[in-house]
């Protein structure tokens, strides 16, 4: 029979079944310092062992400061939590990259960049954006913490089949549109619920055209769709990257995998329960306008009105979300004039994210209405790699703050925050009120149309005026 | 976890969509390494006037009088009625935590997000899904009635209301462990052999797993 990729993953994982509930077996287990102190301590209070401790890779990301490092964590609570990851970690014999360490990072970047990420895999973390390692062609889900404490003690998860969804990009995409410009109008045209209860494969030739990096920035965002997993069928670009990675398998293990992984695309005539076709050519720089990934248009159209939503209840959102925005209908999206900039989180923080970026900034200034510009490398080893190239200078120049790794300002857990009212031009993945600070207004756009944003001060075509 | 088998409760209107897992409990309060007193901080940012952070006491705060669980007549509901897509968003599950914590058992909606909806089931509350016809005439009543309760009966999978009955849908296995209040773990610990025999055959077919 032909089988889709999801339920080529799935079957090779399923331990027993009970009318339609499935006992599946789970490969890797990432986990950071916010979702999972509490599985500890269930654990440990139920007299519970971990079932295979090298399953798990633990890295503190969503609460580390991003600069100062050497200070240490200067917020008391913040501090509670990554000493709290520390000693499970250390007590359970864990192997996890402390803050100091060259390999920390976002966790949805670290796990990729080590290998540790492989096609055909089930990957779990306590992080709605582990949808991002689907791009290797693995099973990967967002979890609560009492699976996480699930997985801890059994190695399973208690899953139903998810339905599948076939989503078809082909076609050739324009000049600066970006992985990132894919999932927003993906995002527009479906909703935040459109991909609820389904598996997301991402196929045709403008998926194939993309980089891991962009495939990686696409499967993070089926979340947002509602997808608790997104996948990108294997291919030589996924096998090239994961070549010679630490965790990667060698020798004759890596031949082995390999020749396995070649059959990790769905078959040809593989059922999915939900087609849609996109047209690559029609997408154009997406913006979002509201409190919800879904409110996008592209850079060239203004604010729409809400009157003329058909659903009340989609009216009545609308409003709240130009009231909370501070927005008008019929305000062309680049006459909106931004505060801050934000180039990071697992979305949108990788070595190609920040070259693209570097380059539309390269010998030029932020404007002067603009507070403050961040970026925020994905991880250690992407910091490095783009000092090693420059980048950092670039950015430097230009008027940005070149930080340390973490999740930063995607969701504010530390001190990089919006103020209320001030309004960010951000690579990350959620808009919604106060995700970026209390009162604080996001708008989501790709790396590229960010850098554009910081040096004309408000939002620009960059097919045009880069 | 606490079980819920039959439960009155009056049912707050939460009218909006696209409720968000940020919304109901804002990130700095995700910083606590506990799984309790989320309760006084639940849509910390729409419930107060002023902004919340993780030691502040919530009753020197300024409550904000238009948001719905501030209301004198839904303070002390149990049943929480919202729009589509309830709990999109982040997996934190400091969410379920701090609505359990606040006092609420059951969640009606037309839709919810995946891993909320999990989470839910994990923590004592029961979310159920309803037609948006049945949500309208839910909100018309909770909006118009003083004291608006309903009745939810998980083992017949009944929504109770006046003289109005409405079935629900919600899967066999998940139903049995919130009607017990059994935790899953034990029951997945009982196929532990199965576990084994399963790791035995994987890694021989896929060696370079094993590391």
């Amino acid at each position: 029979m032909a089988l889709t990729l999801y339920e080529k993953i799935f079957n090779r994982h399923v331990v027993r079944e009970d009318n339609g509930t499935y006992l599946i077996y789970i490969d890797r287990h990432l986990v950071h310092e916010v979702t999972s102190p509490q599985a500890f301590e269930g654990l440990r209070i139920a007299d519970r062992e971990i079932w295979r401790t090298n399953s798990i890779l633990a890295v503190p990301d969503h609460n580390v400061p991003t600069t100062d490092r050497e200070k240490g964590i200067l917020d008391p609570i913040s501090k509670i939590q990554i000493d709290t990851l520390d000693d499970n970690c250390k007590k359970n014999k864990l192997m996890q990259f402390q803050m100091d360490d060259i390999r920390q990072g976002i966790v949805h970047v670290i796990g990729p960049e080590q290998g540790s990420t492989l096609p055909g895999m089930t990957i779990v973390c306590g992080d709605s954006h582990t949808s991002t390692h689907g791009a290797f062609g693995a099973l990967a889900v967002g979890i609560g913490t009492s699976e996480v404490e699930h997985v801890l003690a059994t190695q399973c998860l208690i899953l139903k089949k998810f339905k599948t969804m076939l989503i078809n990009v082909n076609g050739t995409l324009g000049d600066h549109i970006s992985a990132k410009d894919i999932a927003l109008h993906i995002i527009g045209k479906i909703g935040t619920a459109g991909g609820t209860g389904h598996a997301i494969e991402f196929s045709g030739s403008a998926i194939k055209s993309l980089s891991m990096e962009g495939r990686m920035t696409l499967c993070n965002m089926a979340i947002e769709a509602g997808s608790r997993s997104g996948l990108v069928g294997v291919d030589d670009k996924t096998i090239n990257y994961l070549e010679s990675k630490p965790f990667s398998p060698l020798g004759e293990n890596w031949k082995k995998a390999v020749a396995d992984w070649e059959n990790l695309v769905s078959d040809k005539d593989a059922k999915f329960d939900k087609t849609i076709d996109i047209d690559a050519s029609s997408i154009e720089p997406q913006v979002t306008w509201g409190t919800s990934p879904e409110m996008v248009c592209s850079v060239n159209d203004k604010i729409p009105d809400p009157l003329q939503e058909k659903n009340l209840s989609n009216q009545k959102g609308y409003q709240g979300a130009l009231d909370y925005m501070g927005l008008k209908k019929g305000t062309s999206i680049k006459d909106i004039k931004l505060d801050k900039i934000f180039i990071g989180s697992c979305t949108n923080s990788r070595i190609e994210d920040l070259r693209k970026a570097a380059d539309i900034v390269k010998s030029k200034t932020i404007a002067a209405n603009i507070k403050q510009a961040l970026v925020v490398p994905g991880s250690g080893l992407v910091k490095n790699q783009a000092e090693k190239e420059g980048l950092d200078k670039i950015f430097i120049n230009a008027g940005f703050e070149w930080r340390d790794p973490g999740c930063s300002m995607c969701l504010a857990m530390n001190a990089d925050r919006l103020e209320p009212y001030e309004r960010c031009a951000s690579t990350s993945n959620r808009n919604f009120e106060g995700r970026q600070g209390q009162g604080g207004r996001t708008h989501l756009v790709s790396p590229e149309m960010a850098a554009a944003a910081a040096i004309h001060g408000r939002f620009v075509d960059i097919r045009r005026d880069s | 976890m606490l079980p819920i088998n039959k439960h009155e409760g009056i049912v707050i209107p939460l009218d909006r969509a696209n409720v968000d897992t940020d919304a109901i409990i804002p990130k700095q309060f995700l910083k606590s390494i506990k799984k309790s007193g989320f309760g006084p901080n639940l849509f910390d940012e729409w419930r107060y006037l002023d902004h919340g952070e993780p030691g502040i006491n919530p009753k020197s705060r300024e409550l904000n009088p238009d948001f719905i669980l501030n209301k004198h007549n839904y303070r002390d509901g149990t049943i929480l009625l919202a729009r589509e897509n309830f709990g999109c968003g982040s997996s934190r599950e400091h969410a379920p935590w701090a609505l359990l914590d606040f006092g609420i058992r059951v969640i009606l909606a037309p839709s919810f997000a995946d891993i909320f909806y999990g989470n839910c089931f994990k923590n004592g509350i029961l979310p159920i899904q309803i037609s948006e016809e049945l949500t309208d005439l839910f909100f018309k009543k909770a909006l118009s009635e003083i004291g608006f309760s309903l009745i939810i009966d998980l083992e017949k999978q009944l929504i109770i209301a006046d003289d109005e009955k409405y079935d629900f849908k919600v899967d066999e296995f998940k139903k049995h462990c919130l009607i017990k209040g059994l935790d899953d773990i034990g029951l997945t610990l009982e196929h532990g052999k199965a576990i084994k025999g399963f790791e035995n055959h994987y890694y021989k077919q896929y060696p370079w797993l094993t590391k």
